[in-house]
């Protein structure tokens, strides 16, 4: 018998948990409690609800009202207003511009572009309960294809949705099945590819943490289909609540018998484990993954032969990524022909995006192929920041490249963000700002891919770094045009002659801002000036004496000491001395100090000499 | 030593990174000892240069003692526009360490780490299994009050 | 499991249970929870309701709440709305009343005119 007539639904995903949400329960309960209402309000626990900079967020039913920013002493009020006598709070609920409040989540911008296939049920229903999955239609699509399907049936339905590769290459999903299924050897094996490691990149930990039976239902059904008899959930080690909960899915679902033998009578018997990394980017290559499960370092092998011939203890192996398994169950029960209709001519169904950086909402967002990065950012993603200005995008994390406003019509799909030098990726959307300095980010980028570069092949090993010696170098001031160029040769080569995606991608943000920003790197290199203020070596600060009131307090914090003055005078900076920590632009109480672009004149004659070498 | 571990693993190589795991979550100092690694090679029976190479390659695991707490900043690119530089400073002067060294009193050790994946609350960092996002000064003080407490 | 049948079996109990967050409500009953509406015994009402409710798993019933509807003379306030019907406003509901208005207007789609104050199309 139940009393229940609310139900909060809490978004439990690592970004609202991140911004307090599991307080927010503690209080919640005791407040309920307090308030004798224990019984009649559910408490639920959900994945991701996305919009992540809103965070923590809830849902509140049966009216659906969704609030924003929720503190710990809200709580009362909430309790009080909302559940006791039925008036939702506005002052937590989102405000269009001209002040009307947007009460449920199908009013809210950020969602009415959005169509939900992969995250349909994150942020909805409870993933630590199975019975949740299967009251939304789970696992219905795993009974089709096991009891009115044969394999080859299901490849077909697949190939016909036109479903692709989501975790960056875009590999026809069928094809790579059938490439197994047709496999003779015996035991084959299906690997769920976790490794998320693009950074910016979280829409596999939401998926696993906020429906983790939709993950395993599409591994299931790919099991089915190509005949393997185990799979593994290779999730990283940085996702301690995905691990929990895809172990959780697990467990409930062999309880239940939807793993396990003879599923629904079917004959087909399979068995699934989670395994974890251990910090290493590299692994989520597919053959350097397969040496982690193994019990090894994580390194790549040369492809040929490929995980469908000889992978897991050398029999054939599918590698999915989480996102296109997560996609299975909805094409067998709606059909291949309603996937196909959403998106282009090579790029059907949607995709999952994760919008970070200088966007106004920041946060998961999945919304049909084809539509335009000015839609995805400005649209759903509300833009930037008030007074700032869009400068780049870059799609695909450390691997994928920059574009510029003049691509903000670039409709997204594989093909189109390739010829346009960037990629899909797994759907990291990484917008910047104009205060960002494009080589700077380069050269961070490259950086990451140094750092994790596993060292087995001298391309990527020696190359990189020689690639980041030299963006060093520019942001140092040092650089010359003839260096431009060796990074472009270096890049290049890199490309074409690393053994695996890490090194083949990796000089891909370089090459990009190459193509699209280059004269931003030349005025590091012949103006010697960072004009985004961003490179401390090509930039210096500069005291207004008009503006100055002569307190000395810059002079009193200069940790180096380098500025003299007095009140009279008023005070200068001794460019000479000064690192540029900014510190006395910080303390100055009348912002007299700024930041100017370039090496300051009075240092510029003294290098002269130096300086007109470097043009030669 | 490790039994109650060995306990969820058959001997073979293939779980040679879960049993790492569980070692160096069930020490105080969360790290793997000379020792765990010649037991270990002896359980799995796989030679001891197989496990240190394993050991080496993922930077998760330490053969160092480390603090009670590990605190681990992430360092990815939209951390990174968001400030986690600043926050790096902050935390060195907040702890008094240097990167990847613990506090005197042995409660915190300071790391790096690749994405966590919390970007949208960015900059964020782990502490133990806790992420904690849209960091700042006060909020950084007082996380590490908290632990410091002994109320996390 | 080895057939769909349970699948189902097991999809009609967990949907049972989260039917709060489904649209699909043959009866809205609408308590009215003001300030004045509370000082005459609506937390009270709205649990004589709950349970009734729950114990006639009358399962495509949703009870909510609403805020002060200015009726203050005739609080406790229920609404009854039902989809293609007027909307049936109870005042002066007691826990005695709220009890028969599931019996007769709920179950047996009887109106408790004597409870009635209003009966307006939306």
């Amino acid at each position: 018998m139940s009393l229940k007539h609310i139900d909060v639904l809490l978004c439990c995903g690592s970004g609202c948990v991140s911004a307090g949400a599991l307080k927010i329960r503690e209080k919640l309960e005791q407040v309920l409690t307090e308030n004798h209402l224990q019984d009649e309000v559910n408490i639920i626990e959900t994945g991701c609800m996305g919009p992540c900079d809103y965070g923590p967020v809830m849902l509140i039913y049966p009216e659906g009202v969704f609030y924003k920013h929720v503190k710990v002493e809200d709580v009362e009020d909430m309790v009080q207003e909302h559940f006791i006598k039925g008036r939702p709070l506005q002052r937590l609920m989102l405000h269009e511009d001209e002040g009307t409040p947007l009460v449920t989540k199908s009013e809210i911008p950020f969602y009415r572009k959005q169509k939900k296939v992969a995250l349909a049920n994150c942020g909805y229903i409870d993933p630590e309960k199975i019975g949740e999955y299967i009251a939304v239609g789970g696992y219905e699509a795993l009974g089709k294809a096991l009891t009115e399907m044969t394999p080859e049936q299901v490849i077909d339905v697949i190939k016909r949705s036109g479903l692709r590769g989501r975790g960056g290459g875009g590999f026809p999903t069928w094809l790579k099945w059938q490439l197994v299924n047709q496999n003779p050897v015996q035991p084959k094996y299906i690997i769920c590819n976790g490794d998320e490691g693009d950074p910016g990149a979280f829409m596999d930990r939401s998926l696993l943490e906020g429906d983790p039976h939709r993950v395993l239902e599409g591994m299931l059904i790919a099991a089915y289909s190509t005949g393997a008899s185990s799979g593994y959930f290779y999730i990283r080690a940085e996702y301690p609540l995905a691990i929990k909960r895809i172990k959780k899915a697990v467990q409930d679902a062999r309880d239940l018998g939807l793993l396990g033998d003879d599923i629904f009578g079917s004959g087909f018997s399979f068995t699934a484990e989670v395994r974890t990394g251990a910090g290493a980017f590299v692994c989520g290559e597919e053959t350097a993954l397969i040496s982690s499960i193994e019990g090894r370092r994580g390194q790549p092998n040369p492809k040929p032969p490929y995980p469908s011939t000889f992978g897991l203890w050398g029999k054939p192996t599918l590698v999915n990524n989480v996102e296109t398994l997560a996609n299975l169950s909805a094409i067998i029960q709606k059909g291949p022909d309603w996937f196909a209709s959403m998106g282009t001519e090579t790029s059907k169904g949607t995709k999952v995006f994760a919008l970070t950086g200088d966007v106004k909402n920041t946060g998961l967002v999945e919304v049909p192929m084809g539509i335009t990065l000015q839609e995805l950012i400005f649209e759903v993603g509300g833009g930037l920041a008030a007074g700032k200005k869009f400068k780049a995008v870059q799609l695909g994390g450390p691997s994928g490249g920059c574009l510029t406003s003049e691509h903000l019509d670039t409709r997204i799909d594989y093909e189109s963000l390739r010829e346009k030098g960037a990629m899909m990726g797994s759907g990291g959307v990484i917008v910047m700002d104009d205060s960002n300095c494009m080589v700077n980010v380069a050269k961070y980028f490259l950086e990451f891919s140094l750092e994790e570069s596993c060292g087995k092949c001298t391309p990527c090993r020696v190359g990189l770094k020689e690639m980041h010696s030299i963006l060093e170098k520019i942001t140092r001031g040092e650089g010359t045009i003839e260096l431009l160029n060796q990074l472009e040769v270096l890049g290049k080569s890199i490309k074409e002659l690393s053994l695996c995606g890490l090194g083949q991608a990796a000089p891909n943000p370089v090459l990009s801002t190459l193509r699209y920003f280059r004269s931003e790197y030349e005025e590091h290199i012949l103006s010697r000036s960072c004009p985004s203020l961003v490179c401390q070596e090509l930039l210096h600060y500069h005291i207004d004496k008009e503006k100055c009131i002569g307190c000395s307090l810059c002079a009193r914090k200069c940790p180096v000491q380098c500025i003299f003055g007095s009140r009279e005078d008023k005070y200068e900076i001794t460019q000479a001395d000064c690192v540029k920590c900014g510190t006395c632009q910080e303390v100055c109480p009348v912002g007299a100090i700024s930041r100017f672009p370039g090496v300051s004149a009075d240092l510029r004659q003294d290098t002269a000499a130096e300086f007109t070498k470097l043009y030669k | 030593m490790y039994e109650e571990i060995y306990i969820k693993y058959s001997p073979e190589q293939e779980n040679l990174i879960s049993i790492l795991h569980d070692i160096q979550d069930s020490h105080p100092q969360h790290y793997i000892s000379e020792e765990a690694i010649r037991e270990v090679s002896e359980y799995l029976r796989i030679p001891v240069s197989h496990i240190q190479g394993v050991l080496t390659f993922y930077t998760m695991y330490s053969t160092r003692p480390r603090g009670k707490y590990i605190i681990r900043l992430c360092e990815s690119p939209p951390c990174f526009l968001a400030g986690s530089e600043k926050i790096l400073a902050i935390l060195l002067r907040v702890l008094g360490v240097k990167l990847g060294e613990t506090t005197g009193d042995g409660l915190f050790t300071l790391e790096l780490c690749a994405c966590l994946g919390v970007c949208g609350n960015a900059p964020v960092m782990m502490i133990s299994d806790t992420v904690y996002g849209d960091l700042n000064e006060e909020k950084i003080i007082s996380i590490i009050e908290k632990y410091q407490g002994g109320q996390a | 499991m080895k057939t769909l049948e349970e699948l189902r079996k097991i999809r009609e109990k967990a949907q049972q249970e989260m039917k709060l967050r489904s649209a699909s409500h043959r009866i809205k009953v609408v308590v009215g929870m003001g300030t004045s509406g509370i000082a005459m015994g609506a937390r009270e009402v709205m649990k004589v309701l709950l349970q009734e409710i729950s114990q006639r798993q009358l399962t495509d019933v949703l009870v909510t709440q609403t805020g002060e509807k200015g009726l203050s003379s005739l609080e406790p306030v229920v609404d009854i709305i039902e989809e293609g019907k007027p909307v049936v406003t109870y005042g002066n509901v007691t826990p005695e009343n709220a009890r028969k208005i599931v019996a007769e207007h709920i179950v047996n789609g009887k109106v408790v005119s004597d409870f009635v104050v209003a009966a307006e199309n939306k």
